[in-house]
């Protein structure tokens, strides 16, 4: 087949198809569209302002890598003013996440960026492993990611960032919108698609590549030699999730537009109030001062669960009578340190506001 | 005809599934059965089913589905996407560089 010129320029030879519009283009101009649509997702949710902390959430593998990458090019080629850090998470998995932090090292010195790693361990007293060798390989995932949310909080309010960005793509949200429909979770269809979120914490959550294919992810780290680690978590990932992403990519295979049609179907669900009702008042967690929507939040009770060696005691109604049966925590109960938000004065103020003065 | 030499690579994890090595060197003959229709020049959907006979180490339907790659892998021939290059009916010639990447393996 004679090789086919760009579509843009014209000019080079074509080397991708673009998922999203079907284009056929050459490298140089890839990596300029690429890099200009996440600008522009960035401009038009206008996700940052002069001056801002952000830290890139950071797990070493391909779309935090790439996320890395483009937030500094940017940051530079745009003058954002954004100080960036890099923050991982080490949840305590041997011959996974030991090896992938040793990518985000490598990383922080590419980039030249500072980087903070908080780990279970310091944070909880329990790693993955350990917290899998006692309840199994059933509901890890629940422990882990309650534990990584609020761990990513606290990493953040330690290096006083105001802002978090992961490398969720576009591909990573559809999966989500797709979950939420078969578990029915109406509440959530809207808001997993939302660019940025302000949910049970002070610190915002961005998604700076919601538009960003994986395909042209994955292409963009193969064309600029980027370093990453891709490995699977050896706790064997929610088959669930394996079963909708495999369906996705088939459903991508046939018609490349799924991926966006996805999320704007998530987008277009709009909550009714009766539903939102539902979704509790926040206030903060009598034991460790996090966002929380009960007395105790998610971390400090599955915490108190393992301590007290009933696992399920916060995820069954069943365990959890079990526990209360047992009468209160003990006294010398391990705990998580306090936490002190960072804007200290939480006000009722919508998540748009911190966005006046820019 | 002699058979042709191509270089295959492995990545995004599926290096994983090939002896924990990114880089082959395969010889592959040059014209293959094909079916009932006889025998026509081999492509990347038969150096998929080649790999998978000769190279793959484990679970195979990781690699393959419905006779070429699973969907979620990306495969780049000489550095190009296959979507341009006919996918599947890409015909091999000596010396090509074919690379597999996984966009299946966390991010
Ligand atoms: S697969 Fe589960 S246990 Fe492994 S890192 Fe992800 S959430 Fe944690
Ligand atoms: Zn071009
Ligand atoms: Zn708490």
């Amino acid at each position: 087949m004679a090789p086919k010129s760009c579509a843009l320029c014209r000019n080079a030879k074509a080397i991708l198809r673009r998922p999203k519009t079907g284009q056929q283009i050459c490298k140089d101009c890839f990596f300029r569209v690429f890099e200009t649509e996440v600008h522009n997702t960035i401009t038009e949710a206008r996700l940052f302002k002069q001056g801002d902390s952000v830290a890139i959430g950071a797990s070493g593998g391909k779309d935090s890598t790439v996320l890395a990458y483009v937030m500094k090019t940017l940051n530079e080629r745009y003058q954002y003013g954004l100080n960036l850090f890099l923050l991982s998470i080490d949840e305590g998995i041997t011959g996974y996440r030991d090896d992938s932090l040793e990518t985000v090292k490598r990383n922080q010195q590419q980039y030249d960026m500072p980087l903070k790693i908080l780990s279970y361990h310091e944070l909880y007293g329990w790693t993955m492993d350990r917290v899998v060798s006692t309840i199994g390989k059933k509901n890890n995932c629940t422990f882990c990611g309650v534990f990584r949310r609020q761990a990513l909080d606290r990493g953040a309010a330690t290096l006083g960032v105001d802002h978090i960005v992961t490398g969720h793509n576009a591909d990573d949200i559809a999966e989500t919108v797709l979950m939420n429909i078969m578990r029915g979770d109406i509440a959530r269809l809207g808001r997993c698609t939302a660019i940025c979120t302000q949910g049970e914490d002070t610190i915002r959550r961005s998604k700076p590549f919601k538009y960003a294919y994986e395909k042209e992810i994955v292409m963009y780290a193969y064309f600029k030699k980027l370093d990453y680690f891709s490995t699977e978590c050896i706790y064997s990932p929610d088959a669930y999730r394996g079963h909708a992403r495999a369906f996705l990519k088939d459903l991508e295979a046939a018609r490349p537009s799924a991926i966006i049609d996805i999320i704007h179907s998530g987008e277009a669900f709009e909550v009714k109030d009766e539903v939102r009702a539902t979704q509790k008042a926040q206030q903060t967690c009598i034991r460790c001062g996090y966002m929380s929507s009960n007395d105790l939040c998610k971390a400090c009770s599955l915490l108190e669960g393992l301590e007290r060696g009933m696992s399920t005691a916060a995820i069954t109604d069943k365990g959890r009578r079990k526990l209360e049966a047992q009468g209160p925590a003990p006294d010398n109960l391990r705990t998580i340190p306090y936490f002190h938000p960072p804007n200290s004065t939480i006000t009722n103020d919508s998540p748009e506001q911190p966005q006046v003065n820019d | 005809m002699s058979h042709l030499r191509l270089k295959v690579e492995f990545g995004g994890g599926l290096e994983l599934l090939f002896s924990n090595q990114r880089k082959h060197l395969v010889t592959v003959p040059p014209v293959v059965p094909q079916g009932n229709e006889g025998e026509g020049p081999a492509d990347i959907n038969f150096l998929v089913h080649w790999l998978k006979d000769n190279l793959l180490k484990e679970r195979p339907e990781l690699f393959i589905e419905g006779g070429t790659v699973r969907p979620g892998i990306l495969v780049l021939v000489n550095d190009t996407d296959w979507e341009l290059e006919g996918e599947g009916d890409y015909e091999l010639k000596e010396g090509d560089e074919i690379v597999f990447i996984s966009t299946l393996h966390g991010g």
